[in-house]
């Protein structure tokens, strides 16, 4: 009773004659079973994308002030979330301020994950003294407090929406180095790393081809969470008067000049930081419904 | 009709002749240091392969077993490059690897399957793409078409796996696809550490037959590293038996089987599970586990656990040398050196 | 109840979840007090669900379990809380596979032990504390008065399976439970565990059930054998039963791949494809689509249990039939 064929039968499952889906394609159908995920994606969608549109949404003009109707509560006709301390209208503020608070929020995270995933990736394939001279000139930044860091390089640097990018970006340089560093040195040391060494591949190719693919998701989806700390930190810095100057509308700055009419109208006050809150706590989601569904064995 | 012909099997041509040993590696050293404390010094040194010389011939398959620790698999990694030799020779076909042989050509005549047949998959990649990749970096020409042959050749419909993952298959059809993997660059020695270790013992069978036949028809020399001494025995001409980073026998397999002539070789064979229940094992051929490979013992490094140790055996180093009734059975043990000054020096091993 | 020290009966156990899983399917097995049992399977064959079964280890809510399981008398699986926790440790204890992971890494080993005692037998420190060197010195540690106060990872791997082997039998079990243990050890070290647990067995009078995929393990440690395929039980007996006398094609099929007597380079007369998945409860013979000596009949219903012997028994259509050498 030798088998006379190499014995083909070894399935466990008759395997579908169709292609099987790819990877991507598996993630976006997880994601899209999320119903959590999916809402706050729509919630944020909905934001970026009138904040991108603003001008044609037919909102009242931003910067256009009234002495006679300023701190209007909420549900004032002609101003549907009432006024600033300027007479400004609410509604259109908020959603103009979307533009630069979004803007300010993503971006550093944005730039930071790709010279963080370069220099973690770099740190953790190569190791040795390359590893200790990225990691310890980490570790030196890691010393200080990220909001701490964030005021100290912006305060140094001077207010404006330019210095404010370059601060922020230093601040999440290290947090996402350190995450790819880890991620990446995890990789590097499993078998299937070994075995596309030994078909002769260069260093380079090994990377491109096995180790960007998985390392690459763990950190997307790390740096999807800062991006609601970004966003916070951001806000807090035009709150001190470092970042986004007046009469620009942004919710950090916002919540500011807003605080002294807490006492008069505390809904309307509160209305940026409601935006903050919301923004950050759907991308939190988000990034937490990514994490699940990039998860290729479950 | 050949089938070598059929998947397009293309190694390097024979350069040294029949007589040539494919695979010869002399006095090959490997230290891992271990740091520690503050400043990370090297506190200390690991062994792992400590003066190792062996060769294989053309054709041949040479088993090698020993306990963890033993330097097995370091041995395997000096071979193919994976990890860089302190010290030694590696002669592949004649050509030495750093003078006339590149790593990058090594790598095309060797090629290695690993235990865990899941962390050696790219999780990422189809299997389609994790077969051809080697082809394709070795500048083969139509990789895919040759990885599509070579999985079809190891069992694997390529219909039904081309596209599929890794976690979507079995244990043993993975390690079929790290088998078409290795022989996609069309290797003349194929390395196996411990491919068969965590199979169930069904599938086993199927994939020990499979490189059988897959030895038979494309020509390939193994090397074949197991703790499973029935496995090694099966598909091995000769046995290589280390301990603690050094080769303590080698011999042909029926010579090994019918008299182990190292103590440790002894004990090895007589803690196998006897598979009769009634004649069970009495009694543990040694106590305590192996000794850490971070200080060996001196002189043979056996002696802690041996039964006929004497005092020269912790001072000197027996020398691997043949048995003067068979010249191809070669033991490193101070009971076969006539001169080595052990009370029953040239005794060979008492029963 | 009988004086049986296990008595299982009609045992289901599935797991739900994404697709479900029916790991175990109708198993009934007993066992007498002091006796030792090896469940011989390969993986997703089942006998460590049927562990962690006697153990009530199951994740409740993802477990559906049919059936019964007395241990001593005691309905385990009725089970719950307080009367669970002195079961566990008490009455039976488990030894897995990885040591390294089974122990805590942050307290001794002579304080992991000591506090079992404790925790099960209600004595002092001091004393639960000699018990623990008492024990430690029972599974043969060189020098235990200085072991007792080591940490796991100060110790070597067979070292540290003994520690675990002193840990399970402190508080004097009825029936261990032994998880592959020797899996992970060198053949060397592997040897003296099973000889070790062979004399404790002999010298506290336990009931051992001892999973394992090796057939010369089986041998080694136990009298008794229960083949386990596909979630349910092939063919029970003696060890010198089944290994003599092996009637199920699939017994016979595991004795060839075990590569005892195999010539040199012989083809291997393997078993062809890979166990079913489960996905359905079996209606037919699950070993049927690898069997050589398959018939018509084995997919059309479940295969009768035949019983040559008392306490032997085999469930193939074809085991009544002469053994043909082959």
């Amino acid at each position: 009773m030798a088998l006379a064929e190499p014995e083909m039968m070894d399935g466990r499952e008759p395997a579908p004659m169709e292609k099987p889906q790819g990877y991507w394609a598996g993630v976006g159908e997880r994601l899209l079973q999320d119903k959590l995920t999916m809402a706050c994606f729509g919630v944020l969608m909905l934001l970026i994308l009138s904040a991108v549109f603003a001008p044609w949404l037919g909102l009242a003009d931003p910067y256009k002030g009234s002495m006679i109707a300023r701190l209007k509560p909420i549900g004032t006709e002609g101003y549907p979330l009432g006024t600033d301390e300027q007479g400004r209208d609410m509604l259109a503020r908020l959603i103009y301020g979307g533009r630069l608070t979004l803007f300010i929020g993503l971006m550093p995270v944005v730039f930071a994950f790709f010279i963080g995933s370069f220099l973690g990736v770099l740190a953790g394939y190569v190791g040795g003294l390359t590893n200790t001279i990225i990691m310890r000139t980490i570790d030196v930044f890691f010393a200080f407090p990220s909001v701490l860091l964030a005021i100290a390089i912006s305060g140094a640097l001077g207010a404006g929406i330019f210095n404010s990018l370059v601060s922020l970006t230093i601040v999440f340089i290290p947090p996402i180095t350190r995450v790819a560093e880890a991620v990446t040195s995890g990789v590097r040391s499993l078998d299937y790393i070994d075995a596309a060494r030994a078909t002769g591949a260069n260093n380079w190719t090994v990377i491109r081809m096995h180790v960007i693919g998985n390392v690459l998701s763990p950190i997307f989806v790390y740096a999807t969470s800062l991006t609601s700390v970004c966003m916070i930190l951001a806000a807090g810095l035009s709150f001190l008067g470092i970042g986004v100057r007046p009469p620009e509308p942004e919710w950090g700055l916002m919540l500011n000049t807003l605080r002294s009419a807490i006492y008069i109208n505390p809904w309307l006050s509160a209305l940026p930081g409601m935006m903050i809150f919301v923004t950050s706590l759907c991308l939190n989601l988000l990034s937490d419904g990514l994490r699940s569904a990039m998860n290729v064995r479950d | 009709m050949s089938a070598t012909e059929d998947v397009g099997y293309d190694p390097t041509p024979d350069t040294g002749g029949p007589a040539q040993p494919l695979i010869k590696v002399q006095n090959l050293k490997k230290y891992f240091p271990v740091r520690g404390g503050p400043l990370g010094r090297v506190q200390a040194q690991v062994q792992a392969v400590d003066g190792v010389s062996f060769d294989v011939a053309k054709g041949e398959t040479l088993g090698i077993v020993g306990e963890s620790g033993c330097g097995k698999s370091t041995t395997a990694k000096l071979l193919i490059g994976l990890t860089e030799r302190d010290q030694g020779d590696i002669i592949f076909d004649g050509l030495a690897l750093g003078e006339k042989l590149s790593l990058k050509d090594l790598r095309r005549g060797v090629q290695m399957v690993f235990q865990d047949s899941y962390a050696t998959l790219n999780p990422r990649m189809t299997i389609e793409a994790s077969v051809a990749f080697g082809a394709r970096v070795q500048g083969l020409d139509k990789p895919e078409d040759r990885a599509r042959k070579l999985m079809d050749r190891v069992g694997l419909d390529p219909a039904r796996f081309a596209h599929r993952y890794p976690h979507e298959l079995s244990g043993g059809q993975r390690q079929r696809v790290n088998i078409a993997r290795a022989l996609a660059m069309s290797p003349r020695l194929v390395v196996l550490d411990e491919a068969v270790s965590a199979l169930d013992k069904s599938v086993e069978a199927q994939v020990l037959n499979l490189l059988n036949d897959l030895r038979a028809e494309f020509g390939l020399t193994y090397i074949f590293i197991s703790h499973d001494l029935n496995v090694v025995r099966y598909i091995s001409d000769r046995i290589l038996v280390m301990y603690l980073g050094e080769v303590v026998e080698v011999a042909p397999v029926a010579s090994i089987w019918a008299e182990q002539a190292h103590p440790y070789t002894r004990s090895l064979f007589s803690a196998m599970p006897s598979m009769d229940p009634d004649n069970r094992t009495k009694e543990p051929p040694l106590s305590g586990d192996p000794p850490n490979p971070i200080n060996p013992p001196s002189g043979c490094r056996f002696h802690t656990r041996c039964r006929f140790k004497a005092d020269v055996c912790k001072t000197k180093t027996p020398k691997l040398a043949g048995l003067s009734v068979n010249a191809k059975h070669m033991v490193a043990c101070h009971l076969h050196d006539a001169d080595s000054g052990h009370p029953k020096a040239g005794q060979g091993v008492p029963s | 109840m009988t004086g049986k020290l296990v008595d299982i009966r009609n045992l289901s156990v599935r797991f739900k979840g994404k697709r479900t899983v029916h790991a175990i399917n109708d198993v009934s097995l007993s066992m007498e007090q002091g006796e030792t049992l090896a469940l011989l399977g390969e993986s997703g064959s089942g006998k460590s669900v049927t562990l962690k079964t006697l153990l009530g280890l199951l994740p409740p809510k993802r477990s559906e379990i049919d059936g019964s399981i007395h241990v001593n008398g005691v309905d385990v699986l009725s089970l719950r809380g307080k009367a669970l926790a002195k079961y566990r440790g008490g009455e039976v204890s488990m030894v897995f596979q990885e040591p390294a992971l089974a122990l805590d890494p942050v307290f001794t080993v002579g304080h992991q032990i000591a506090e079992s005692v404790r925790r099960h037998k209600g004595v002092s420190r001091d004393e639960a504390m000699s018990v623990a060197l008492d024990m430690l010195d029972r599974v043969r540690i060189p020098s235990a008065n200085r072991r007792l106060h080591n940490y796991p990872h100060e110790l070597s791997g067979g070292m540290r399976q003994r520690v675990m082997i002193a840990l399970a039998l402190a508080c004097r079990p009825r029936l261990l439970l032994a998880d592959e243990p020797t899996t992970a050890l060198d053949a060397t070290v592997q040897i003296q565990i099973l000889l070790l647990l062979r004399e404790l067995q002999k010298e506290f009078g336990m009931g051992v059930i001892f999973v394992t995929h090796d057939i010369g393990v089986a041998v080694e440690i136990s009298e008794r054998v229960a083949v386990m395929y596909a979630g349910q039980i092939f063919e029970e007996g003696t060890t010198r039963e089944i290994i003599r006398e092996g009637r199920h094609p699939y017994t016979q099929g595991l004795l060839a791949a075990n590569l005892h007597d195999v010539e040199q380079g012989q083809r291997l007369n393997a078993i062809p494809g890979a166990p079913p998945a489960l996905e359905s409860k079996p209606d037919g013979c699950s070993f049927a689509p690898r069997c050589p000596k398959a018939l018509p009949e084995c997919t059309a219903g479940l295969p009768p249990m035949l019983m040559p012997a008392p306490r032997r028994r085999v469930a193939c259509i074809r085991a009544g039939e002469p053994v043909v050498a082959e």
